[in-house]
């Protein structure tokens, strides 16, 4: 085990993966001698080169796009998409092409492309670089969604997603990137479609993901005090979603809470609701709780910015109304 | 240009027929009612295809457009399992999950045509950083229209394969109308093809419905991609015999303009070239019968085909096949 940052996890998976295959290689905006915005590329061009670490012009649909097509001409690119707000100028790459190749080809042709992206609020970077938009690709056919929410998870999901033929939108954090874990040393691959019991519990069950995960293990610190005990559950990958432990949970606890920083309306979190009311409801002893993001644009203001997006004090209250 | 042997003239013409008896029938069979959703016939521009995939190597790689059955059909695949997929039936080249904008098939390199005009272009891209990444020697030949040439991803692709000198030659087929929107009202330059100075490399216009020249004016941006010296743009002249789709009579289409495209008809031009070249009617003839056997099989084994098995498909969506890991979340996912 070895300490690190989240985006030191992130690194290291890329360059062991770029070790092991000659056919992995990262593109994106900076990534080069910049070292990319977050830092996460740091270093690998001096070990691998230009040519597979390749600095692009300012053309999200253009590069996406070029992944798209190394993928399914063999290689495993990694291309990097600094903001997800910015993925939107390529969605046509994403959802219209990457998602659909493998169907339309009957099968025969394959996309195992990862495009890693980093999203929500928090930095007071205002309504174009802040949101959360897990929804939008949780929603199309053909894409994998990982969001991991620790520098072990970070590092284990990325090297699967790399190792995926399928395409995976592999969404971080930007308030993670610094937070620190414990990681393994070894070749540490966590299979898309697991969740993780962050924390047992046998009251309550709260579902989260991402840098959520973070903020419920404090809630659950904090009830824990009053003697509630919370079972925290990371999702880790939404596509697939491993809705069996879940259900599992909710059998043990009858009390279901889910923390989303996107807003609530059509939502990963209302998914997990549904499945749940549908496939557990006889557990259920009382009405499922939501918590999540305001129907609002995230404003720049650092103050109106954490209104918007659920705080600990959120998660704690919804968790005792959900007892009440 | 180089002279070009009977052989090859031969052969292109053969391909071209095959193409326009392919549209002819696929037409029939819509009509019929056949073939369903959308069909973009490419009768009139059969010289592109066949012209500019004449002059590759077998391990070259395409990718196509909507309008993409004679890419396809230039680039090897099977009349019949076209034409089967085009009937939505199982033993189609996409088992009849894609349809006539979505045939593609690794067999014959053919990254796929594509639904989305200019969407294609970032795979022809990505496939020509693919070929340099593992130092190969292929290169790829992105179709796209002058439609193409008004989307952001055009140029975006562009530029890319340009500053990286990636081996994609873009054939730029300019049938003159975006659906139904002539290409004076939607750009400012005479030639599409000068658009290839902003992004600083070659490009040229040629005569898209004589093959020969097609063929001819390939050879250089081929030189220039094995040689690792970057992208070309061809633009190739044509003109749609039609609509847009099966379902548009193309009635915006100027009678006089259409008529002397007509008159210049890729079949008329291979034809004279082939009688220049020493190759009589009888030799002709022959080609043509042949293709009309080739056409008759496809449409009857397209008819015979079955249908794909809705149990076996919706096994497979439970299974997770092509919907995205579906294995780990139940049977309703």
């Amino acid at each position: 085990m070895t300490k690190m940052k989240y985006r030191d996890g992130l690194r290291t998976a890329l360059r062991e993966e770029m070790l092991r295959d000659d056919a992995v290689f990262c593109v994106g905006e900076g990534i080069g001698e910049r070292g990319g915005s977050y830092k996460v590329t740091e270093g690998l061009i001096a070990e691998f080169g230009a040519g597979r670490v390749i600095d692009t012009p300012l053309s999200e649909a253009g590069f996406v796009g070029l992944g798209v097509g190394a993928a399914i001409a063999g290689q495993r690119p990694v291309v990097e998409m600094l903001f997800i707000d910015f993925l939107m100028l390529a969605m046509d790459q994403v959802v219209n092409q990457a998602a659909k190749y493998r169907f339309m080809s009957g099968g025969e042709g394959r996309v195992p492309l990862v495009v890693r992206t980093q999203g929500g609020a928090g930095n007071s970077l205002a309504g174009q670089h802040s949101q959360s938009l897990e929804g939008l690709f949780y929603h199309v056919p053909g894409l994998k969604v990982v969001m991991p929410s620790t520098p072990r998870d970070a590092k284990g999901l990325l090297k699967a997603a790399i190792r995926d033929d399928d395409p995976v939108i592999f969404i971080e954090h930007k308030l993670l990137y610094m937070t620190e874990g414990e990681v393994p040393d070894e070749d540490d691959v966590i299979p898309l479609g697991q969740a993780e019991i962050k924390r047992a519990g046998t009251d309550v069950t709260l579902v989260t993901w991402s840098h959520m995960t973070l903020k419920s293990l404090q809630a659950a610190e904090e009830l824990a005090a009053d003697g509630i005990s919370v079972e925290v559950i990371d999702l880790r990958t939404l596509v697939p979603m491993d809705i069996e432990c879940v259900l599992a949970s909710v059998r043990r606890t009858g009390h279901l809470v889910v923390a989303q920083e996107a807003i609530k309306r059509g939502g990963v979190g209302s998914d997990v609701a549904a499945m749940v009311a549908e496939r557990a409801f006889e557990s259920l002893r009382a009405p499922i709780v939501r918590v999540a993001g305001l129907n609002t644009v995230i404003p720049f203001n650092l103050t109106l910015e954490k209104s918007t997006v659920p705080q600990v004090a959120d998660i704690v209250a919804g968790v005792r109304s959900v007892l009440a | 240009m180089s002279e070009i042997g009977a052989g090859l003239l031969e052969a292109m013409y053969e391909t071209a027929a095959t193409i326009r008896l392919f549209e002819q029938r696929a037409i029939e069979q819509y009509r019929l009612g056949n073939i369903r959703g959308y069909l973009h016939p490419y009768l009139g521009q059969e010289a592109i295809a066949v012209g500019s995939i004449a002059a590759l190597e077998p391990d070259d790689y395409i990718v196509s457009t909507h309008r993409g059955h004679g890419h396809a059909i230039a680039k090897g695949h099977d009349p019949s399992r076209m034409m089967a997929e085009l009937f939505g039936k199982e033993a189609g080249y996409c088992r009849g999950r894609g349809g006539s904008m979505h045939v593609a098939s690794r067999s014959v390199r053919n990254l796929g045509a594509n639904g989305v005009v200019a969407g294609g272009l970032g795979i022809a891209t990505g496939a020509a950083l693919a070929i340099k990444q593992r130092g190969g020697s292929e290169l790829i030949v992105a179709f796209c229209s002058d439609g193409a040439s008004a989307n952001g991803m055009w140029h975006e692709s562009l530029n890319l394969a340009a500053i990286w000198d990636l081996p994609v030659i873009f054939v730029l087929e300019n049938n003159q109308y975006a659906v139904s929107t002539p290409i004076r009202d939607s750009a400012r330059v005479e030639h599409l093809s000068s658009r290839a100075a902003g992004y600083g490399i070659p490009g040229l216009t040629v005569d898209g419905n004589d093959a020969a020249i097609v063929y001819g004016a390939m050879q250089e941006p081929i030189r220039r991609a094995r040689a690792g010296e970057g992208p070309t743009l061809i633009e190739c002249m044509t003109f749609r015999h039609g609509g847009h789709h099966v379902n548009d009579p193309g009635l915006y289409l100027p009678a006089d303009q259409l008529a002397s495209w007509k008159a210049r008809d890729p079949l008329i031009l291979l034809r004279a070239r082939l009688a220049r070249a020493g190759v009589d009617g009888p030799a002709v003839d022959e080609i043509d019968a042949r293709v009309e056997r080739l056409l008759d099989e496809a449409v009857e084994f397209a008819t015979n085909s079955p249908d794909p098995s809705v149990e076996a498909f919706l096994a497979e969506i439970a299974a997770g096949e092509f919907g995205a890991g579906a294995e780990a979340s139940g049977a309703d996912r």
